[in-house]
């Protein structure tokens, strides 16, 4: 079955849209690759291809975890289904 | 598939394998670089390479300048070259290391003698080389003496998910065929060092990556004037939904694979000393990094793009390859290897990783990449500090 979303592992906190012209409001289908389950999603924003959704409510200062790791820190409040990128995660590096 | 066979290669005469037979000309400096064109114009078959360097450098990066330029000389994918510089000395010094090899390579010098007699010169001496080298025949070579390097280029999250993937999957089963392979891009690992770490062969390996890491670190710390978010992640990168350093590192070390063991470490444009995955110290710029893997003597470079970075090198033959669809879609002449099936799971990592050692073999045999017919031959030196 052909997916909208991608997530790498199964504690993951985004998943990563595949698909063109991705629009707020859709309920997307996802698959979790590591252990091979598949999810369902409400996207609240438009998301380009390749770019990622919260799959759960983070606050400012949580740490975003993606193929079970750190990736960053939440500047900025994500709900679920939210676009998640520059604007509200930042490095901790550097 | 099956990675015991053979490819029909060129067998050295330092018993290397390359794949390509290329005759070049070789500029010490960027004076010398007219010159090298000129004679690339008159005779036909020859491959001029300029680069802007190599006056007043010193210490280190001049060492890294001569190893650049011998190493290219000697990549087993150059039948022969010629070498021009404004001076005699260092020009002799070029020749003579690239003379390690046995294969045939000649050197001329401008100075007290002006362009035009030295491309008169040259020229004879590059007609010679490219007939000698034209009858060179491909013999069969075993797979498991390719030499092959990876680096990936405008990533995005796709790259993570599936085009690095790929790499790891034909580099896990490349090194248990027993070939040598090597990944670098230093600051590009940053978020994932542990991981990398932890897959080091022993301590001594392991505190070398480390040193090389902690002293790229300290680079971008005494340089940067922000978080390095308008470089790295690239433009490019965010664009394509790459958000931090760490999540493009997470990414890049797919191409390390799940099984390989970091077997060493090489400094920039060092040559391993034997088969296994090796970590070579390097900017993650792409040009520079191909250019490094080049010099170090790999003949075949495996190159994941997300949004779709075009690098070639003069060469090394460079295999793009890209799961992202509306890469592949828009920029189809540059890909050679479209591995989007993994994304809409028509296509399992397994094929993927086939998918691209079969394009290697092909490539080996004498199948253009896209970026050698679209004539993108790269060729960028790494300087370490300003010249004197």
């Amino acid at each position: 079955m052909s997916v909208q979303f991608i997530v790498h592992e199964p504690g993951d906190m985004v998943g990563v849209v595949v698909v063109e012209g991705v629009k707020a409001g859709q309920e997307l289908t996802g698959w979790i690759m590591d252990g091979d389950k598949t999810i369902s999603m409400k996207v609240l924003n438009d998301i380009p291809i390749g770019h990622k959704l919260a799959l759960k409510d983070l606050s400012k200062g949580d740490t975003v975890i993606k193929y079970g790791t750190d990736i960053g820190k939440v500047v900025a409040p994500i709900k679920a289904g939210e676009h998640l990128h520059v604007h509200n995660v930042k490095t901790k590096r550097w | 598939m099956k990675l015991d066979g053979t490819i029909m290669g060129y067998r050295r005469e330092n018993g290397r394998v390359g794949v390509r037979n290329h005759v070049i000309l070789l500029p010490l400096d960027d004076l010398s670089n007219a010159a090298c064109e000129a004679v690339g114009n008159n005779i036909k078959g020859t491959l001029a390479l300029p680069h802007p360097y190599g006056r007043l450098q010193f210490g280190k990066d001049l060492d890294l300048h001569f190893r650049t330029l011998i190493g290219a000389g000697s990549n087993p994918n150059v039948a022969a070259v010629v070498v021009i510089g404004i001076e005699p000395v260092w020009t002799q010094k070029v020749v003579d290391g690239i003379a390690k090899t046995g294969k045939p390579v000649a050197g001329f010098a401008i100075e007290q003698r002006g362009d035009v007699q030295t491309i008169a010169a040259a020229a004879l001496k590059a007609k010679e080389f490219v007939q000698w080298a034209g009858e060179l025949q491909r013999v069969p070579c075993p797979i498991k003496d390719l030499w092959v390097s990876t680096k990936c280029g405008e990533s995005d999250t796709t790259s993570g998910l599936a085009t690095n993937p790929t790499v790891g999957n034909a580099f896990d089963k490349l090194y248990a065929n027993g070939n040598t392979l090597v990944f670098g891009e230093t600051t590009e690992i940053t978020g994932g060092e542990h991981l990398v770490a932890a897959r080091c062969r022993n301590e001594k390996v392991r505190n070398e990556f480390m040193a090389y890491f902690n002293r790229y670190q300290d680079i971008v710390e005494a340089n940067k004037t922000n978080d390095l978010c308008d470089s790295q992640p690239t433009k490019g990168n965010i664009e394509g939904g790459l958000t931090t350093i760490e999540e493009k590192a997470l990414g890049n070390i797919q191409k390390i694979g799940k099984k390989c063991v970091v077997d060493g470490t090489l400094d920039k444009a060092e040559a391993p000393t034997g088969p296994g995955l090796w970590f070579m110290d390097s900017s993650s710029a792409a040009a520079e990094m191909v250019t490094l893997c080049a010099a170090a003597g790999f003949v075949v470079h495996f190159f994941p793009t997300g949004q779709g970075n075009i690098i070639g090198n003069p060469i090394l033959p460079v295999i793009k390859l890209s799961s992202n669809p509306r890469t592949v879609r828009t920029m189809n002449e540059h890909i050679d290897v479209d591995v989007s099936g993994v994304l809409r799971r028509e296509l399992n990592m397994d094929q993927a990783g086939d998918k691209l050692l079969e394009m290697m073999v092909r490539t080996a045999n004498g199948r253009s990449t896209s970026a050698e017919a679209l004539g993108h031959r790269e060729f960028v030196f790494t300087r370490l500090y300003e010249s004197a």
